[in-house]
């Protein structure tokens, strides 16, 4: 093409550049039309080859027309240049070329070509390692598309639910009939069109007797709701659609506060007005710029007044591309020639020269257009000058939402199509789709090797060809082996053509050939889109325990554990997070220390059959506490895992409180819940979730007890009693359980009033010398003690026996995964049992690999590692095969990832106080 | 997505409920081992309609079991379960 192919207009045009250079476009023009018009026809360079690409379509279809587009973080690479509207001042780039789109080296040199043939990556799979390192790097500079903005994205992407009695999906003739029927119905309308204008096929081919715009005007008048720059993207179960709104231009700043917004669809019923695609034909260099579908000239001419090309050869199998001769020449254009592949066609516009049993067979071009068109016409070889080539080898129904839904397709023999069929789901198909106009099959006439099929991913005939030859029958692993279709366009445009290869190597038709299953998106979503404000953490829930405020006061560290957040240690005075832990751990071991345990799982359970459900869930014995007791408990799983733990109070006479992780405290409420209303649900009594009722307050350490009886004016508990108290003028319940190793107890109080509770123990604590500590501290001393931890050494591998807490076992069975305990495996000698190791030199690493001697497999791993609080020995927990029985043995820790090591010996799990003599008074 | 017809909400979308299992490995707390492991780890798994139990957990927390189409995923019935479903 020489100069602007469009009279001017006096129309105010929108400035944009591509490529550094700027062009001007009129309102309503997609990037294409205005390149097209700015006699720009070289727009990109392909995938593998850098082969000179230009546009070939005028739809979301387009697999050449590639552009980044936007600056900075909002920059969007991979956009088609199709399905882009031009706005003022945008930013347009060419892609996948060096030094420049004009003068590229690797396309120039052919550096790429004779390596990248079909399945060339797994191939190189098969040479020595070292040669694929050295074949990624070459292939990761050679091939791609656009580059991904390496800065966040700056836009903002809204979310919405929607309902709505009927979809209509797609705004051409068929669309919109359907869509005003419905809304004149009285039903609740949605029409969705992917394009800025409402019209589909009409844009292309205007009917005077239809008014898209008069239509749309009516659906809104009636109640519905017309979405335009809205493409149904995925189709789900039941009715469930997602559509993708575009509220600004790809690259543009939003004008209205989002770029885009997802819709969650529900429809009673959904009316798919799809449409077709037209179908490339393959001959050689049919990738080259100038090779444009006939319907996208049509678009170009008609909707856009751009002329594509003056001398302009069609090539067709059908009627359809007759309409293009027409508005070719009604255009201006010297329309050369007209090869018809069949040996009849319909009466041609005057001045056509039609060639019947014509085919093209290979193209030659210039950098933005084609310089000459050879055809096979009858048993001869023709060519014509000309700057453009539009090409119709027939019609593919859109049936992508159609197969999402589930649906069926049918094989239509006259136009060589698949065309939707039967829906499980409540959808149907309209309009062109399912009536594809009569376009036979056609045997390619160019060279194979050069005749593009899947031109986003630069697959040819004849690497569909080297594929099947190498052995790939089946469609999926053709699609496999050779990319084709698994580029963003998703082979629009090339998989027919691809099929009906495949069917002719096979020498069966093609529904036999098979077809690969369309899944959601239909055409590519920005990752921002799905996340919504949850980008920004704005949908996440932040939920603050009772004291949340009362901790901040002290400045601490925090630590997200499940939806809360929980003070990991209180530094004072500079401390680092370990010595601020090992200074709270200390005041607990010597002292005594407070601690918010508010996040731990509680559960009231009462009634007079409280006991029998808690023997269900439980695996130790509940029934037998005395009013006023409690005790350690542990929940399994149907296959005899322990899956949490916690301890069990008997409150009354028929009121129990269960306990159990702060991370488990959910999995448990669904546990109890499923055990309660579908296992049994003729227990009588009732199980409260009562976690976020109370806050909780652990106060451990040698002077607690004293601390305790001074603020409830009463004795406490002993160790594992209950007994309810008035602390601060608050009613409690005291608990006294410990999980440090001394003597200690939970004080549970009602969440409105825990302020004043805990201020109350913690003047007390720290008038004794004490002070409150956090979770590290705790896991310290926890770990010392030898208690385990639901994550940790629970990690749902692990049995009571493997845990050493065999011996808790309700001797009676009857709870939930003593039917799995009985399997043989869980009893056999080698499972991973928990025990303590103590270094015999440096620091145990944590996550550390167990082995007698290097190079041997791992017999075990680290599942915490800590120091002995006041002695400073470095200690651990670990499961270790077979560990019950290797107490003394003398092991290796082992991290090669932190390149740490340390030799320990295995000890039982217990470093502190193993007898319990702490806990008494 | 499915849309979930609660006994006691009405319809509402899949995202509101968990999946807990089909009711034919629901493990009887007092079978045999043997029996208790079969129920555990096999399924029908038929080509066509199954009972499952699911829950209405980010709603009213009920129970219920889904007669639902393997295939096609259609729903046919939706039963609460749980005590005051009893008779």
């Amino acid at each position: 093409m020489s100069g602007p192919t469009r009279t001017p207009s006096g129309e105010e045009t929108v400035p944009f550049t591509f490529d550094g250079t700027t062009y001007h476009a009129r309102p309503g023009d997609t990037l294409a039309a205005a390149l097209l018009a700015n006699g720009v026809g070289l727009v990109g360079r392909s995938f593998k080859y850098h082969r000179p690409r230009g546009i070939m379509t005028a739809g979301i279809e387009e697999p050449n027309a590639l552009v980044t587009v936007g600056k900075g973080g909002r920059a969007e690479p991979n956009t088609r240049a199709t399905d882009l509207f031009v706005y003022p001042g945008m930013v347009a780039m060419s892609q996948n070329r060096w030094p420049s789109l004009s003068f590229d080296v690797a396309s120039i040199f052919g550096l790429a070509a004779p390596a990248l043939g079909a399945g060339f990556y797994y191939k190189t799979f098969f040479g020595p390692a070292k040669h694929w390192m050295r074949y990624e790097g070459f292939i990761r500079r050679a091939a791609g598309l656009g580059n991904a903005p390496t800065e966040p994205d700056p836009d903002n992407f809204s979310q919405r639910a929607g309902f709505c009695d009927v979809l209509v999906v797609g705004s051409g003739p068929a669309g919109l009939k359907a869509a005003l029927e419905a809304a004149e119905a009285g039903k609740r309308v949605m029409l969705v069109e992917q394009d800025s204008a409402p019209g589909g096929s009409l844009l292309r081919d205007p009917d005077p007797a239809i008014d898209p715009a008069a239509m749309v005007d009516r659906i809104r008048a009636l109640g519905g709701e017309v979405l335009l720059r809205t493409t149904a993207s995925g189709y789900w179960d039941h009715n469930f659609l997602t559509l993708t709104q575009r509220l600004a231009e790809p690259g543009e700043v939003p004008p209205h506060g989002f770029a885009q917004r997802l819709w969650h669809l529900r429809a009673g019923r959904v009316i798919l007005a799809t449409g077709l695609i037209e179908r490339p034909v393959p001959f050689a260099n049919n990738d080259h710029p100038g090779v444009m579908l006939s319907q996208a000239v049509r678009s170009y001419l008609r909707r856009w007044g751009v002329l594509p090309g003056k001398r302009v050869v069609i090539a067709t199998n059908n009627d359809d591309a007759y309409l293009t001769a027409q508005a070719l020449v009604e255009a201006g254009a010297d329309v050369v020639a007209l090869l018809d592949a069949r040996a009849s066609g319909p009466a041609a516009p005057a001045g056509v020269t039609v060639y019947h049993d014509a085919r093209p067979s290979s193209v030659t071009g210039r950098k933005h257009a084609l310089r000459k068109v050879t055809a096979v016409i009858g048993g001869s070889e023709q060519s014509f000058d000309v700057d453009l080539i539009a090409v119709s080898g027939g019609f593919v129904p859109v049936s992508h939402l159609h197969m999402q839904a589930g649906g069926k397709l049918n094989w239509s023999e006259e136009a060589q199509a698949f065309v939707p069929g039967e829906t499980p789901q409540a959808c149907e198909t309209i309009g062109a789709a399912l009536a594809p106009p009569p376009a036979p099959a056609v045997a390619p006439a160019g060279k194979a090797k050069k005749s593009f099929v899947d031109f986003q991913n630069d697959v040819s005939l004849a690497d569909i060809d080297l594929a099947w030859q190498e052995g790939y029958r089946s469609v999926e692993h053709l699609k496999r082996y050779t990319t084709l279709g698994m580029a963003t366009d998703q082979g629009k445009t090339s998989n027919m053509v691809a099929l009906s290869r495949l069917a002719e190597k096979q020498g069966v038709s093609v529904p036999q050939a098979g077809l690969t299953t369309f899944r959601p998106p239909f055409t590519p979503v920005t990752m921002g889109l799905l996340a919504g404000a949850g980008a920004r953490n704005a949908g996440a829930h932040v939920r603050r325990i009772p004291l949340h405020a009362l901790h901040e006061a002290h400045d601490p560290i925090w630590q997200p554990l499940g939806y809360w957040f929980r003070p990991r240690a209180y530094p004072v005075d500079g401390e680092t997070l370990a010595e601020a832990s090992l200074r709270e751990a200390r005041t607990v071991r010597t002292v005594a220390g407070l601690s918010d345990v508010s996040t731990l799982g509680k559960f009231e359970v009462s009634g007079p059959d409280a006991a029998a459900l808690l023997e269900l869930v439980c695996a130790t014995t509940v029934g037998k506490l005395a009013v006023g007791r409690g005790r350690y408990t542990f929940m399994l799983r149907e296959d005899g895992m322990v899956q949490d733990d916690g301890t069990v109070w008997r409150l009354a006479e028929d009121r129990y409180l269960l306990t159990s992780s702060t991370g488990g405290a959910d999995r448990m409420a669904h546990f109890i819940s499923y055990v309660r209303n579908s296992l049994r649900p003729d227990l009588k009594c009732s199980v409260v979730n009562v976690q976020e009722h109370y806050a909780g307050i652990a106060l451990a350490g040698p002077k607690a007890r004293g601390i305790l009886a001074a603020l409830i004016g009463a004795e406490p508990p002993r160790h594992m009693g209950y007994a309810p108290g008035v602390l601060a003028g608050v009613p409690v319940h005291v608990l006294a359980a410990s999980y440090s190793g001394e003597r200690a107890f939970e004080i549970h109080v009602e969440a409105t009033h825990a302020d004043k509770v805990w201020q109350a123990i913690e003047a007390a604590t720290r008038a004794e010398g004490g002070a409150p500590y956090g979770l590290e501290a705790m896991e310290l001393l926890r770990i010392e003690k030898g208690h385990v931890v639901v994550g940790g050494e629970v990690d749902g591998r692990s049995t009571p026996h493997d845990l050493g807490l065999g011996g808790m076992l309700n001797k009676v069975g009857g709870f939930i995964g003593a039917a799995g305990l009985t399997r043989p495996a869980l009893s056999g000698p080698n499972r991973n049992n928990l025990v303590g190791l103590v270094s015999l030199d440096g620091p145990i690493p944590e996550g550390g690999m167990l082995i007698q001697r290097a190079g041997q497999s791992p017999q075990g791993h680290v599942t915490a590692a800590a120091r002995r609080i006041l002695e400073g020995v470095p200690i651990a927990l670990a499961l270790l095969q077979g560990g019950h029985r290797r107490h003394g043995e003398e092991l290796i820790v082992t991290s090669p990832t932190r390149g740490e090591k340390a030799r320990v010996r295995v000890t039982a799990p217990h470093f502190y106080d193993p007898a319990g003599e702490r806990y008494r008074d | 997505m499915y849309q979930i017809t609660c006994p006691h909400c009405g319809p509402r979308a899949q995202t509101e409920f968990t999946y807990e299992r089909t009711t034919d490995s629901i493990v009887d707390p007092a079978a045999e081992p043997q029996t208790a492991m079969q129920a555990l780890y096999t399924r029908a798994n038929p080509m066509g309609l199954d009972d499952e139990i699911w829950r209405h957990t980010y709603g009213c927390r009920a129970w219920m079991v889904l007669t639902r189409h393997r295939v096609t995923h259609e729903i046919h019935a939706v039963k609460a379960i749980g005590p005051e479903a009893l008779p």
